[in-house]
């Protein structure tokens, strides 16, 4: 029954994931004026590749950036799903199924869409915003400038992932049974409380949950400010470390850095989701044990 | 498998019907065996339809335009296929930038052996060297070329009293004075996408970014031209009177429009660029040549231009290059990619007749195309190394980081990182770099 499963895993996973790390130990080898045929052969690189990519300064800055903006989105982010979450799910809220797909909406953009729309609204030569403010006279700096452009990205990324999370939660709200509420409400409990006491601790695996795939979305940022990096100076062809490894590949056409890297990325990732799942496990999972 | 069959069977048919209309068809000449068919890997609007003449008139070699997006995806698609051994094009539109970087991965055949030796007259010397590289071999066949000139708002430059800037001390002056009359405006902007913009400007500088000595390469990016070039526009932008944004975005698309861009220093194509962007000047706009260093000495560089080149996976090297020598030398070819594709033929003699009508942007100037000729004969020589896709992403960087900071120091500090860039590219590959 799971051959076909197996199957899948091995032809689209463990092979790439094979290949990947077979790249990553090669290098181009030039001979001469490197044109024509037999001008360039590959070599053994040992582990010289992995070694450029760790001390490459770009690489470093493109993971600071990364952890910064994970820092800027992912709380704002997962704060504003929670709390659309308990909102949707308290018993006074009007209008629930439309507030709920409005929320949903934007995740249904694609990325590239959405950037492509905001790059708009950013630009002040072309953005309704900065028009109005132009008529109100007042002088509001460019947001894609390099002081704010982090923060760009972040609200691009923040529209979608907040529909996102806040359905995931959502749902596993509505699981609760509700004689919870009921024996709350006769002990006296407001919804606050009730929100506070009985429902964020009762789907906490799944707030543990969105907070992990935030944080590998985060690392793995790349539709947004590649498509907004030709609207500005100050986003570079590493701004995110996959911006780094697409640049490598195919802009600089140097596979076998780029595999390297792109093991980095991914050792660096697994070993951040499972220390994450350590430290929170024992407290969002305790009462399942 | 009943389907495939079938589809097997039809094509059988189709091909045997072809077979013999070919036989019966005077066009032939004689030929009888299937009709050969070639894919064409090409991004210039309308190519096809140019294609569709030979087609026609050609029912043994059949072309089939396969539309890509652009110079640079078209390019990193071949270099995929030739890296996985199938799936190339036997045709690849590829930009002359480009030409080192596919020799290099042995995407290119060299079809010195197969073109006639007549071609190489319709070109010019310097074309024909980027499709050489300087040696005996031949990579590609040159479609057209770029030579840049300047395009200004002929109705701005009258109102303000500003005289047409035949050097660069005078475009400085007059971007002051458009600046100075209008802060909104300016007469035009430092861009850090378009490392092919760049590099034109240090082309007509006398700048030549790399070199071949003997069994090795030099990257000579950081030499007094480039840098004369960044530290006059790294001036114009600290002073703020020409802009730092990026080319090709919506807020630039609608600068054109809107006439905050007054000028725009670009190729002979602009006019299609411009029609596009900047509808409502229609008529408003006029081209001269590039401002000069050296006014006695007129120069120019190139911004754009490819050439068709056949892949090492075709199996038709033959008739490839009897298509590809058809499309950019034949004078009913060339005219047609003139007036259908909006291209500048390399083989600009060949399109004398289909030049000589300005573009209908330009209606305002109808010795556009003499223009055009004049400029084109100055073009300096410019030669490009097997690495020029990371000279040109150190550019985006580096130049974006200088025009972000609008400092003269950060505008040559940019072209020493180029520098360092592609060099420790080529060494890291195993180059001899001297």
């Amino acid at each position: 029954m799971l051959a076909p499963g197996i199957v899948l895993f091995l032809a689209f996973m463990a092979a790439p994931i094979v290949y990947t790390l077979f790249l990553s130990l090669q290098k181009k080898q030039v001979k001469g004026l490197g044109l024509g045929s037999g001008g360039r052969t590959t070599a053994f690189a040992g582990l010289e590749n992995y070694i450029g990519s760790l001390t490459n300064a770009d690489f470093g800055a493109s993971v600071g950036r990364v952890l910064l903006y994970g820092l800027v989105l992912i709380p704002l982010m997962l704060g504003l799903a929670l709390l659309f979450a308990l909102l949707l799910d308290s018993r006074r809220t009007r209008a629930a199924g439309f507030s709920r797909t409005a929320i949903f909406l934007p995740f249904a953009v694609p990325a590239v869409i959405s950037s492509l729309l905001w790059g708009f609204l950013y630009l002040p030569a072309v953005s309704p915003f900065y028009w109005v403010f132009d008529r109100l006279g007042w002088d509001v700096a460019g947001v894609l400038d390099s002081s704010t452009v982090l923060f760009a990205i972040a609200n691009i990324a923040l529209w979608g992932g907040v529909g996102f999370n806040m359905i995931v939660m959502y749902t596993s709200l509505k699981a609760v049974p509700t004689d919870i509420y009921e024996a709350a409400k006769l002990d006296g409990c407001t919804e606050v409380q009730v929100a506070w006491r009985i429902k964020i601790p009762i789907i906490a695996p799944s707030i543990v949950m969105t907070a992990l795939f935030s944080m590998v979305a985060t690392l793995q940022v790349f539709a947004e400010p590649t498509t907004l990096r030709p609207l500005t100076n100050s986003l570079s062809t590493s701004w995110s470390p996959l911006m780094l490894v697409y640049r490598d590949a195919f802009t600089r056409d140097d596979i076998y850095s780029a595999a390297a890297t792109s093991i980095i990325i991914a050792v660096v990732t697994f070993a951040f989701s499972f220390l994450f799942l350590r430290v929170v496990q024992k407290r969002a999972f305790g009462q399942e044990d | 498998m009943r389907t495939s069959f079938r589809v097997g069977a039809v094509a059988m048919a189709a091909a045997a019907a072809l077979l013999m209309s070919g036989c019966s068809s005077p066009a032939a000449g004689g030929d009888t065996s299937a009709p050969v068919s070639l894919s064409y890997w090409a991004w210039a609007p309308n190519l096809d339809k140019v294609v569709d003449v030979w087609n026609k008139a050609h029912p043994e070699i059949q072309v089939t335009v396969q539309k890509q997006d652009g110079g640079d995806p078209a390019i990193t698609k071949l270099l995929t296929a030739i890296k996985a051994g199938s799936g190339a094009p036997d045709l690849i539109q590829a930009e002359y930038q480009k030409i080192p970087t596919l020799v290099a991965a042995d995407a290119l055949a060299d079809i010195s052996g197969t073109v006639g030796s007549d071609v190489k007259s319709a070109f010019t010397d310097g074309v024909w060297n980027s499709v050489t590289l300087g040696g005996d071999a031949l990579y590609a066949l040159p479609q057209d070329t770029g030579p840049m000139m300047f395009y200004y708002r002929a109705d701005v430059f009258e109102k303000l009293g500003l005289t047409v800037p035949t050097t660069w001390d005078e475009y400085a002056a007059d971007a002051r004075a458009i600046h100075a009359a209008n802060p909104a405006d300016y007469l035009g902007t430092f861009s850090s996408s378009d490392a092919g913009w760049f590099t034109g400007m240090a082309q007509q500088a006398g700048a030549s970014w790399w070199g071949i000595d003997g069994d090795a390469w030099s990257v000579n990016v950081d030499k007094t031209p480039t840098q004369k070039v960044a530290a006059y526009w790294g001036g114009l932008v600290e002073e703020g009177v020409i802009d730092n944004k990026p080319m090709y975005t919506p807020a630039w698309n609608a600068g054109l429009n809107t006439g905050t861009q007054v000028g725009w220093l670009s190729a002979v194509w602009a006019p299609g660029v411009l029609a596009g962007n900047a509808a409502d000047t229609a008529g408003l706009w006029k081209a001269a040549p590039m401002p000069q260093w050296d006014a006695s000495a007129p120069a120019t560089g190139n911004w754009g231009g490819s050439s068709t080149g056949v892949t090492t996976q075709s199996t038709h090297t033959k008739e490839a290059v009897k298509f590809a020598t058809w499309l950019n030398t034949d004078p009913a070819a060339v005219a047609a990619l003139v007036s259908t594709a909006n291209i500048y033929p390399a083989d600009a003699a060949a399109a004398q007749s289909a030049l000589t009508t300005a573009p209908a942007f330009f209606s305002n100037q109808p010795d556009f195309y003499k223009v055009a000729a004049d400029v084109a004969k100055t073009v300096s020589p410019f030669t490009y190394g097997p690495n020029v896709n990371v000279a040109y992403s150190a550019y985006n960087d580096e130049f974006a980081k200088a025009a972000d900071a609008k400092t003269k120091s950060a505008f040559l500090a940019a072209v020493t990182n180029m520098q360092k860039i592609t060099t420790d590219d080529l060494t890291k590959s195993g180059f001899t770099v001297k």
